[in-house]
Parts: C-alpha cells; sequence; structure tokens
C-alpha cells in the first residue's frame, strides 16, 4: 500500500508494515521533550502520586526555556524542581538555560529522520523539519509518555503543499507561514502538512523549521519535510552522523494525500497578522498607518541566526524609530555566540535594539518584554492571541523578522522592500 | 462523564488556550489561574460560571499551545462539558485525559446563551430542556472508554501501571 511519510512513521513506530488513516494505534516513542513550562513541576507530581519512575530517561530530553531566567521567586523555585528533575532521574539530556528547547533539540542533533517524538509543547511540531513525527501533547499526556513510552494517535491525513520558485527580497519563510495560516485556514486538526517544492528545497534548516513549527498554527498534528541533504548535513554539523536509511523516509510517489495545495514563491509579497489570529495576514503593506510600541524579534521560531541576519540587514547604518522600542531575544546561546562572532549583535545593538536573555521571554507573557493596556507591538513570534504577550488590551502583529526590524526603524508597520535595494 | 445538567455559556469559533490560561498567570496555582479564565473574551464568565454548566462553541476550540491547564480551569471551575463545532487536537486529547467531557456538536447555533441542557456524552445524546430539540451526537471514541471509565488518564496509569515497581533511573 503506498503510504504517505508520516504514515511510514507510524508504522515503524507501532510494529506494522502499513498503517492506514483514521486508524488508531498505539506508538512506541524514541523520543520525548520535556521543557520547565509543562515538565517536571506538573509531571512529577503525578509520578509521586503514581509511585513510577520514568520508563528511559534516556529517551527523555529535558530543557528549560520558558522561565529562564528566573525573575521572582515562582520562577526560580520552577526551574530549581526542574533542575532537581534531572538529577533524581538521571536525565543525560538535560539543557538548562541553553535556549529555546525546539531550536536546542535541533542544535544538538538529537532528531533523525524516522524518529517518533513527542514534545510537551505544541511547537514540537518545529522538529518534523527534520523528517520524524514531531508533535505536542499536553502534560497530562507527557507524564504517560514518560510512565509508559508510548502513546496512542489517530493515524493523520496528509495535506501537501508544495512551494515553487524564488524569494523576492524581503520575503521569507515566516511570509510563507503567515499566508498558509490565511490559505488553509487554523483548524486542520488531524491531517499532517508536508511541505514540498523547490523554494523549500532552497532552503537552510534554520529557514524550513518556522515551516513546520507554525505547523501548529494550522492546527495541524505536525509539519513534515522530506529529509534531504541539507537535513543531513544539518545534523552533521550538530556532530552526529545520520541515520543510513535517513533519505529513505519519503511519501511514496503513489501516496494519497487529502489535498494538494501549489504556491508560486515568486508572488509572495511580505505579510503581516493583525490582531488576533495569525491567519488575519495580509500584504505588509495594508497596514503602514499602524504605530509600533513595541518590535520584537524572540522565539523559537523567529531569533535564529538566520532570523537575526535578517533583522540585522535592515538595521544596518540604521536607528530605531523614537517612541518605539526594538528588543531582541536570541532563541538559543549558540545564537548568540555566533551572531556576536560574525557582528550581527552589534549591529542590532547599534541600531538601539535591546538585547534580552536568550529564552521564550514575552512570546507566550512569561519573560522580559510584556505588553502594557493599549501597547502595540510587532513581532517576529508565532502567536498573536488575545493577552498573548501581556496585557488584554494590547495587540500583536505578526511578521518575518524583516518585517519587524523595517516596522522599528519606522516607527509604523512597513514592507521591509521600502529598505532594502 | 455521563449525565451532566447545566446551564449554557456560548462563545464563538477559535477560542484559543491563551485566553483560558493567560500567560501572565502561568506561574499561579490552578485556583488563582482559573479565575482569570476566558476574561479576555467574556469577563462574566469565570465569576459566574456554575458547577455543571456546558460550554456551546464553534469551531477550532480550544487552539493554540498545549497547556493543560486550559481543560483544568474550565474543569475547576465546575463545567461539566464542552459542545463544539470542532476541537483543536490538542485541546481534546488534554479534556478527555481529564475526564473533561469534549463532544463534536455541529448544532452549536441552535444553541442559546443560558438554555438548559442534559448532556450524556457515554450515549451521545443532548437534550435542551429549554426548546425541547433533542440531539444525536458522536459519542467518545471507543478505544478511550476504558480509560475514560477509569476516570481519566491518571486513574488508568494508577491501575495499569501503579503497582509494579519501576524502575527509577539511574
Ligand atoms: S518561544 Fe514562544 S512559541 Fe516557542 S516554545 Fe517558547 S513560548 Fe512557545
Amino acid at each position: 500500500m503506498a503510504q504517505t511519510l508520516v504514515q511510514k512513521i507510524i508504522a515503524r513506530a507501532s510494529s506494522r508494515d502499513c498503517v492506514r488513516t483514521g486508524e488508531i494505534v498505539t506508538c512506541n516513542v524514541d523520543l520525548a521533550l520535556l521543557l520547565d513550562s509543562g515538565g517536571p513541576r506538573r509531571i512529577w507530581p503525578r509520578l509521586k502520586d503514581l509511585g513510577v519512575g520514568v520508563w528511559d530517561p534516556d529517551r527523555i530530553v529535558l530543557m528549560t526555556d520558558h522561565f529562564v531566567p528566573a525573575v521572582d521567586a515562582q520562577s526560580a523555585a520552577i526551574l530549581k524542581l526542574t533542575r532537581e528533575f534531572a538529577k533524581e532521574f538521571g536525565i543525560k539530556n538535560f539543557f538548562d538555560m541553553q535556549g529555546i528547547g525546539h531550536v536546542v533539540l535541533a542544535e544538538q542533533g538529537l532528531l533523525q529522520p524516522g524518529m517518533f517524538a513527542c514534545g510537551g509543547d505544541s511547537h514540537s511540531t518545529n522538529g518534523g523539519a527534520f523528517g520524524c513525527y514531531m508533535a505536542g501533547f499536553g502534560a497530562i499526556e507527557m507524564t504517560g509518555v514518560v510512565v509508559t513510552g508510548e502513546i496512542w494517535l489517530q493515524v493523520p491525513e496528509t495535506i501537501r503543499v508544495n512551494w515553487d520558485g524564488d524569494f523576492h527580497k524581503g520575503t521569507a519563510a515566516k511570509d510563507i507561514s503567515l499566508k498558509l495560516c490565511r490559505e488553509l485556514g487554523m483548524d486542520n486538526a488531524f491531517c499532517t502538512v508536508e511541505f514540498g517544492g523547490s523554494t523549500i528545497a532552497n532552503m537552510q534548516m534554520t529557514e524550513r523549521v518556522v515551516l513546520t513549527n507554525m505547523a501548529a498554527e494550522l492546527g495541524a498534528e505536525t509539519g513534515l519535510i522530506e529529509p534531504d541533504a541539507v537535513t543531513l548535513d544539518a545534523i552533521r554539523a550538530a556532530g552526529v552522523e545520520p541515520d543510513a536509511d535517513a533519505l529513505e523516509w519519503r511519501s511514496d510517489s503513489d501516496a494519497e494525500y487529502l489535498a494538494t495545495h501549489n504556491f508560486d514563491t515568486g508572488r509572495l509579497v511580505p505579510q503581516v497578522a493583525a490582531p488576533h489570529k495569525p491567519s488575519n495576514s495580509g500584504p505588509a503593506d495594508d497596514y503602514s498607518d499602524v504605530h509600533i510600541d513595541q518590535a520584537y524579534i524572540g522565539a523559537c521560531v523567529g531569533a535564529k541566526l538566520s532570523d537575526l541576519h535578517m533583522a540585522a540587514e535592515v538595521l544596518k547604518d540604521r536607528t530605531v524609530a523614537k517612541g518605539t522600542r526594538l528588543l531582541v531575544a536570541p532563541s538559543s546561546k549558540r545564537t548568540m555566540a555566533e551572531a556576536a562572532a560574525d557582528g550581527t549583535l552589534a549591529t542590532i545593538v547599534e541600531a538601539g535594539g535591546n538585547l534580552l536573555p536568550t529564552g521564550c521571554g514575552a512570546c507566550a507573557a512569561m519573560g522580559a518584554g510584556i505588553l502594557a493596556e493599549d501597547e502595540v507591538c510587532i513581532s517576529s513570534t508565532n502567536r498573536n492571541f488575545q493577552g498573548r504577550m501581556g496585557a488584554n488590551s494590547s495587540s500583536v502583529y505578526l511578521a518575518s523578522p524583516y518585517t519587524v526590524a523595517a516596522s522599528a526603524v519606522a516607527g509604523r508597520i512597513t514592507d521591509p522592500r521600502e529598505l532594502l535595494f | 462523564m455521563t449525565g451532566v445538567n447545566g446551564n449554557v455559556w456560548v462563545f464563538g469559533d477559535e477560542i484559543n488556550t491563551d485566553t483560558m490560561a493567560p500567560g501572565l498567570y502561568f506561574k499561579e496555582p490552578i485556583e488563582v489561574m482559573a479565575t482569570h479564565c476566558l476574561e479576555a473574551v467574556n469577563p462574566d464568565f469565570a465569576p459566574n460560571v456554575k458547577s455543571g454548566d456546558i460550554i456551546v462553541a464553534g469551531t477550532n476550540f480550544g487552539m493554540g499551545s498545549a497547556r493543560e491547564q486550559a481543560p483544568m480551569a474550565l474543569a475547576h471551575l465546575g463545567v461539566g462539558a464542552i459542545l463544539a463545532k470542532s476541537f483543536s487536537r490538542i485541546f481534546y486529547r488534554n479534556a478527555i485525559n481529564f475526564g473533561l467531557a469534549a463532544l463534536i456538536f455541529p448544532q452549536a447555533d441552535e444553541i442559546g446563551i443560558g438554555d438548559e441542557l442534559v448532556v450524556d456524552s457515554a450515549a451521545g445524546q443532548v437534550k435542551n430542556l429549554s426548546s425541547g430539540v433533542h440531539y444525536e451526537v458522536e459519542a467518545i471514541p471507543a478505544h478511550l472508554v476504558e480509560m475514560i471509565d477509569a476516570g481519566g488518564l491518571m486513574p488508568w496509569l494508577k491501575k495499569t501501571y501503579g503497582k509494579k515497581e519501576q524502575g527509577k533511573g539511574q
């Protein structure tokens, strides 16, 4: 039977030759990602209640990212408990304040094509860019995973999305994601989105993960990209040898998709998603009268090295507008080091940007950079739900790092093509 | 999970989990978090919802963050069942794991604020006592019945794994 990539991974994980969409199966979990937000603080009391330990400490990866660095007694206590959990259960893959979990997972080469992974965070879909199944689950289900090493799921349908052609200057993967939220809607539950086409083939991994990360905004089970030489290079760059069968993890050419959508990247213009949902997207130009109090470059999706490069390209020899503040929270410590070494951070700071510690920061109103009542922010993050970044009356516009940086310079929402020639 | 009887709170499409469990209160215990549940959408909800009340909503209920405090806050406030045109995948799974009835209900638009409903999730029955209309809905999927009968994921894990002494790492 012809199968899509997600079916093949689920079939392997559930010890079957093939699986049908809609079928309910139990899968063995290869890797479980726990974060400080919904990890030990919620799981450990349950393990105590059950009187059991974890199924395999070597398959658990633990990160601190949402509450770092501690800013009050509560966040300090959550981080302390997270560190104690790592010690108590012998979690060797514990990355403390190394960056945002989804980003660090990729940097460490912990994902391989064909793997079946679960994460206690909705943007675990990020990992699907490596050709593995990686989806988000609530902490209660991650408790089940950590105890049993298994999870049930209904085999999802696959939606194929192809983007072909070259980006215009000032556009990037983020614009694709925002456009897709509008085109496909945010209610694609129990579907997987598989991305392909020449545009994706030409992207580096830090851009590909933007697409799978924001498969969460499409409401999808996960996003997937079939592995290729770029994938293997990224795994090698992390110091890990790819599995011998890595490139075999692809959809069959005659596999059945629920739908196939084809887009022309050459027609893509910079996108902005207006409050209060990512699917409220349209050309950045449509919002050029919106004044900005804060411009934020951060999050798993929007502050990797490639994102900081985009921002710096716009900010070079320019300054942030009076009355607007630019906050930049690099996605990981490695990003921070690389951006320091190549001068990117200097460009950002010289333009007037404020550098924040690495971590989730203001993205979900848990760290530095929270919005006050009625403030307006343009952000390279992935969600702009009401109150997401602070006060209920604040507004968040989502955009690419190019557009966020251009808007910081102008003090109002700005199509970056006005500044990039 | 069967036999919930309560009054209806109506919500629209795409109610997300950030509004149910706002990040600003994320470090607080569920008792505090719950007082802010859905305040951005309807500030009257948390202070006034009564035990057994029922949420009727549109599409993609619970979209966004995987935070389990979203269904927990609703359960803490006493919400007895959620009827929505569709649910986000993670929210649906979370709710069921807490034993909170989440039923797909295409006729959500026919229900009004304050209507009194009787919901039997095992039998897949919804009765609107205010309008007198009865609805057949999809029952909870069969493979989850054992877990739900046990009272949710935790009681089920306790039953299945709790007795065995497992390795505790190194
Ligand atoms: S950066 Fe934002 S979206 Fe990413 S994991 Fe952290 S809170 Fe979630």
